[in-house]
């Protein structure tokens, strides 16, 4: 399956949440969907989307966090998935898209490639409860709604294929991507109805 | 020489004078005392990370969140921190208070911690990271309301040095 099948399914859902995806055709495809104001687009510091969902989960307890992730920025921060199981956040659905490789430089081999490493399994090791591993679009969707209805920390993991988009960017600067997603932590708290 | 436990005291009051309700951590020894307090005390949130660049997202994450959020480190976890300090807070314009204990500084009896504090202000500098040394007890509360206020106005990462002279007896 591919990612951007994933994200298609998903979309619908992130209306609510608050969703932090990391670089690459991960952010584009997401973007090209449709950019929402609840959406931060992490363009580099591989590996530490889990991270801010953590700090996003654990301080906005009313909130719901998606994170977007892949293979190659999760085996950069595998002591993140320790301290997402340690805090375990309720409110945390974190999705990580395994496509065995480092697509945003060049394609090369990540160390999930033919399934020497296997992500679901550490995310387990590091004690999260919930962990799914799917590699259909089907299985995936059912994993999601699970995860999305489920009251605790989730995470899947989903077999993709190294493919991205063919055109990349965004119509703004990241700064203002950080300004504009504050901003709307900050009104969604306070009940301020978004802006068109 | 022990961890000073007067200081280890007031600088956590004074963390807590400026407002901070969530803190994010790895224990070391002149953190020890401090961080017990921080875990004791039901009006902070203590996350304790497994490497320092965690730290940096989460207190990116706490900043979204509008939660007073400080990092306490260790000048070496600091450099261990450095591409997430460059590359998500620098480059999104998103505040980080550190709080980094120097070791490896004047004084240093163990040789493991001396490059590392031979080169920490150097690192600062040449990563434009505004910082400032602790050294008084008694003005130390102060410097860290200072920080805490820089980083937000400045939207940029801020360092507070915890030397020696304030954190062993």
């Amino acid at each position: 399956m591919d990612r951007r099948e994933c994200l298609e399914m998903l979309y619908p859902e992130l209306e609510d949440r608050l969703v932090v995806t990391i670089m690459g055709a991960c952010a584009q495809e997401l973007y090209d969907l449709g950019h929402r104001e609840n959406f931060f687009y992490l363009q580099h510091a591989m590996g530490l989307a889990s991270s801010i969902g953590l700090g996003l989960a654990l301080h906005c307890p009313e909130e719901r966090v998606v994170v977007l992730d892949g293979d190659g920025s999760v085996l950069m921060n595998l002591g993140g998935l320790a301290t997402l199981a340690r805090y375990r956040p309720t409110n945390l659905l974190h999705i990580i898209f395994d496509n065995g490789s480092l697509l945003s430089t060049g394609g090369f081999e990540s160390h999930t490639t033919k399934g020497i490493t296997d992500l679901a399994e550490i995310a387990r090791g590091a004690g999260i409860a919930h962990v799914a591993s799917v590699d259909s679009t089907m299985a995936f969707g059912e994993a999601a709604v699970e995860a999305l209805e489920r009251d605790d920390l989730s995470v899947i993991v989903a077999r993709v294929r190294a493919v991205g988009p063919d055109n990349y960017g965004m119509d703004f600067a990241l700064p203002e991507n950080a300004f504009r997603f504050k901003r709307n932590v900050r009104d969604r708290k306070a009940g301020v109805s978004p802006g068109p | 020489m022990t961890v000073s436990y007067d200081n280890s005291k007031t600088v956590f009051e004074g963390i807590k004078a400026a407002g901070i309700t969530s803190i994010s951590a790895l224990p070391e020894t002149w953190l020890g005392l401090l961080l017990q307090r921080a875990e004791d005390d039901p009006d902070i949130r203590l996350i304790q990370v497994a490497k320092e660049e965690e730290a940096v997202g989460i207190a990116a994450g706490a900043y979204f969140a509008g939660e007073p959020h400080v990092l306490l480190m260790q000048n070496h976890g600091f450099f261990g921190a450095i591409n997430g300090i460059v590359s998500l807070a620098q480059l999104y314009g998103i505040p980080l208070c550190m709080i980094i204990a120097l070791r490896g500084d004047w004084g240093e009896p163990y040789p493991w911690h001396t490059r590392g504090g031979i080169v920490t202000e150097d690192v600062l500098r040449a990563l434009s990271i505004p910082f400032e040394y602790a050294r008084d007890p008694e003005k130390v509360a102060k410097q860290i309301q200072e920080a805490w206020t820089f980083s937000q106005s400045s939207l940029s990462p801020v360092a507070l040095l915890l030397t020696r002279e304030l954190m062993e007896d």
